[in-house]
């Protein structure tokens, strides 16, 4: 009793610039203070700023009338459309270019960093050049280099170079052979949506009666033989509904089929080489992040090598690769914005145009800010199901 | 009587099938079908590409002469024949001093030839960790050189005239400003990664919202915000320099990469020793100074040189805000009339390509021997 008393009654003696509570709250008074002076200080200069340049501020400007033309316009858009509708353009391509290019990146990267594991010293060599080459570069480098380099010495159309399956490649981008739909052919899309179905259905039985009884069941040559064979059955019974627009070659252009630009093969190509490095050199990390143990606990348990790389190496990688690669994916979109440096038109182009023809700074800017950190967002959210996914299961 | 012998005999050499080049062809090259198959593969790529490379960058290439004719076939109305393909050097080496200086004026150049020695003087022996006097070395570069390059690039006093930002260029750009920008980078990521771990709600709230702002959008966007939202941001009259500008930039960019690689470092950093340092009744600062920093950076020194290769390939991007580096001077350079060829983009990209490289190469390398060396067994 009397050792609490004698602990009770000693009130703390430090001053109060010692307490760290008092210290805290006034340091965050003061950060506080600051924050709000400098803000209203800002907010003030630019409220004047505008009135002396005549600028309404409000995004009542994404009503008015574009003005402008977009040379890649995945929907409909004139220069009679409004600038929202050209802020709209430019965001769906910087999406369609991020996507490809995060779909080509992932397929390059991951072969590039596996040959980098290989046992044969060539394939190792080649591998390793390539990583190192196209890290140490700039995004905006290999961008001009496809653009400037590559593409633009390509010849003429009437020298056009002739690919298979009736396409071209000359100057003014890559042509190939347009799908035509004809009558009945969403008989062939119905068919495809029924063999997807039937494809999950047949490997979740197969799944649980190789859980239940052990026996196994080819679900790979199943899925591929009902996703390939149902909707060509499909368009069989309707009737061939399927036709091609070819492009054409005349004297100065080609007409029909369906035309890539250069600037966006460029902005794509440059993409897909440079993140590629990067990702590779994740999958390395993952796989070297795989202990030797358990490929040796693997293989005396008596599984094949292809085996040990599919059911115990690569899920264990998995878990190591997909939050880097999540942050490469990221940097793929935001270096899409590069696109401005060869007149990609993608969001930062066209929020850009729009900016500089109305002076609506701030609203741009922000605009494009929220634009980026919402894919951004969206990128990461969809990558965190897959590690979630992915990730090793405790209690 | 002794069938034991008595001598030992003598060592054979190892069978040729498992050492000796032949062996190593073996193993390596040809160990299994697929990795025949592969080597078959790989000296098709090689075979392929390698030729064209050297023929293209070494045996065709034209490394002088006065104009555009020299780079161009007879058709293009120079006077190489019809299919040739190769580097135009020359085309680099007619316009290296802009390459190197921008549209900096000719008889100044020795201003940024001198700042480049000093810099190489003071950077060579800072990295080599034989040497003694680190702490005065350090001072020298991050404290007196800017200073002093401040006055020799700039000028305006002490009799030197005065050279616009905007007259500078190439890689005087890109080198200044990624120097200025790691310096600045480096300390303002360290508070900022502090910041994020305080323990003050509104600190922690501040710092958390810009380093994920900043690190959610593009370079470009930053820069864009820099280059149209400061004038508005400041008093009517008051402007930027663009070079101050793009510095700022560049440099708050950076610092929200650097805040989360040095978060990283710190919280691998047991909590012992937070405690520790606790205990001995170190303030806040001195913890953090004398304990937790010393540990935390070392740990995250690959981390940091990565944010700083990436912030010197960013500097190319303000060519997007109309600047002239490297490579903006490159390109800027393809429409000059006098030398447009079909190989003069390719040629002055690949110059660019390879002084980028050469610089970011020898970043990440001295990382790598840093760690090395560095490397206190601590690894569990």
């Amino acid at each position: 009793m009397a050792s609490q008393e004698v602990l009770r009654q000693e009130p703390s003696r430090a001053s109060l610039i010692n307490d760290p509570k008092v210290r805290s709250l006034f340091f965050q008074t003061l950060v506080v203070i600051v924050l709000f002076g400098s803000v209203w200080w800002i907010v003030q200069n630019v409220i004047d700023n505008l009135q002396r340049l005549h600028i309404a501020s409000g995004f009542g400007f994404l009503r008015g009338r574009a003005g402008f033309d977009i040379s890649d316009t995945p929907i409909a858009y004139t220069s009679d459309s409004t600038y929202g509708r050209a802020i709209v353009v430019g965001l769906i391509n910087t999406i369609i270019v991020a996507v490809a290019g995060i779909i080509t990146a992932t397929i390059i990267g991951f072969v590039i960093g596996i040959g980098r594991m290989s046992q044969n010293w060539l394939i190792q060599k080649i591998c390793t050049v390539y990583v190192e080459i196209f890290r140490n570069i700039p995004p905006l480098l290999v961008i001009f280099f496809w653009y400037s380099g590559v593409l633009a010495v390509l010849p003429a159309p009437r020298d056009s170079y002739h690919l298979p399956f009736g396409s071209f490649l000359n100057q003014r981008g890559f042509y190939f052979p347009r799908a035509v739909w004809g009558d009945g052919s969403w008989l062939i899309l119905v068919a495809l949506v029924v063999a997807l179905a039937m494809a999950w259905f047949v490997a979740r039985t197969a799944r649980q009666r190789q859980m239940a009884t052990g026996q196994q069941f080819p679900v790979l040559w199943t899925s591929i033989a009902l996703i390939v064979g149902l909707p060509l059955l499909a368009y069989v019974l309707s009737g061939f509904p399927l036709s091609f627009d070819l492009p054409k070659q005349s004297t100065f252009n080609l007409t029909g089929g369906f035309q890539i630009k250069p600037e966006f093969l460029s902005l794509y190509l440059a993409l897909s080489c440079y993140t590629a490095a990067f990702i590779a050199e994740i999958v390395r990390a993952g796989i070297r992040g795989v202990s030797k143990g358990q490929t040796e606990a693997a293989a005396a348990l008596g599984l094949r090598s292809g085996s040990i790389l599919r059911l115990v190496v690569v899920p264990q990688a998995m878990r190591i690769v997909i939050p880097p690669l999540t942050s490469q994916y990221l940097n793929l979109t935001k270096n899409s914005s590069l696109a401005i440096a060869i007149g990609y038109p993608d969001l930062t182009a066209t929020a850009g145009t729009v900016l500089n023809q109305t002076g609506q700074a701030v609203e741009g800017v922000l605009i494009m800010m929220i634009a980026y950190l919402v894919l951004s967002l969206v990128t990461s959210a969809v990558m965190n199901v897959v590690n979630a996914r992915m990730a090793l299961v405790e209690r | 009587m002794s069938w034991v012998r008595t001598e030992m005999a003598l060592a054979q050499p190892a069978p040729g099938s498992v050492r000796g080049p032949l062996a190593w062809v073996r193993k390596n090259l040809v160990g299994s079908v697929g990795d025949t198959i592969l080597t078959i593969l790989g000296i098709i790529i090689v075979a392929w590409v390698l030729p064209q490379v050297i023929s293209w960058a070494f045996i065709n290439a034209q490394w002088t002469g006065p104009d555009r004719t020299v780079c161009a076939t007879v058709a293009q109305g120079g006077i190489q024949p019809d299919g040739w393909s190769g580097a135009c050097w020359a085309f680099v080496n007619a316009k290296f001093g802009q390459f190197m200086f921008g549209t900096y004026p000719v008889e100044e150049r020795w201003r940024p030839i001198l700042v480049a020695i000093l810099f190489v003087a003071l950077l060579v022996p800072m990295l080599m960790p034989r040497v003694p006097r680190k702490g005065l070395n350090a001072i020298l570069l991050f404290l007196a050189l800017p200073i002093v390059s401040f006055v020799l690039l700039v000028g305006g006093m002490f009799g030197l005239p005065h050279v616009e930002t905007s007259r500078w260029g190439g890689l005087l750009i890109t080198l200044s400003l990624s120097f200025v920008g790691i310096a600045v980078s480096l300390p303002l990521g360290t508070v900022l990664a502090l910041g994020r771990r305080s323990k003050m709600p509104i600190v922690k709230m501040l710092c958390v919202i810009f380093i994920e702002a900043v690190r959610g959008i593009p370079l470009i966007t930053v820069l864009f915000f820099v280059s149209v939202m400061l004038p508005l941001f400041l008093p009517a009259g008051v402007s930027f320099d663009k070079y101050l500008r793009a510095l700022i930039g560049v440099s708050l960019f950076a610092a929200a990469y650097m805040a989360e690689v040095v978060r990283g470092g710190l919280q691998a950093i047991p909590k012992g020793q937070y405690e520790g340092a606790d205990s001995l009744g170190l303030g806040y600062w001195q913890k953090m100074g004398l304990i937790v920093l010393p540990q935390a950076l070392k740990l995250v020194i690959p981390g940091i040189v990565n944010t700083f290769i990436g912030m010197f390939k960013d500097t190319s991007l303000v060519l997007i805000i109309s600047m002239f580096d490297l490579l903006g001077i490159v390109k800027q350079n393809f429409s000059d009339a006098n030398w447009a060829t079909a190989q003069t983009a390719k040629s002055g990209l690949v110059f660019a390509a390879f002084v980028f490289w050469l610089f970011c190469f020898g970043m990440s390398r001295y990382s790598m021997y840093t760690e090395r060396r560095l490397d206190t067994g601590h690894k569990r």
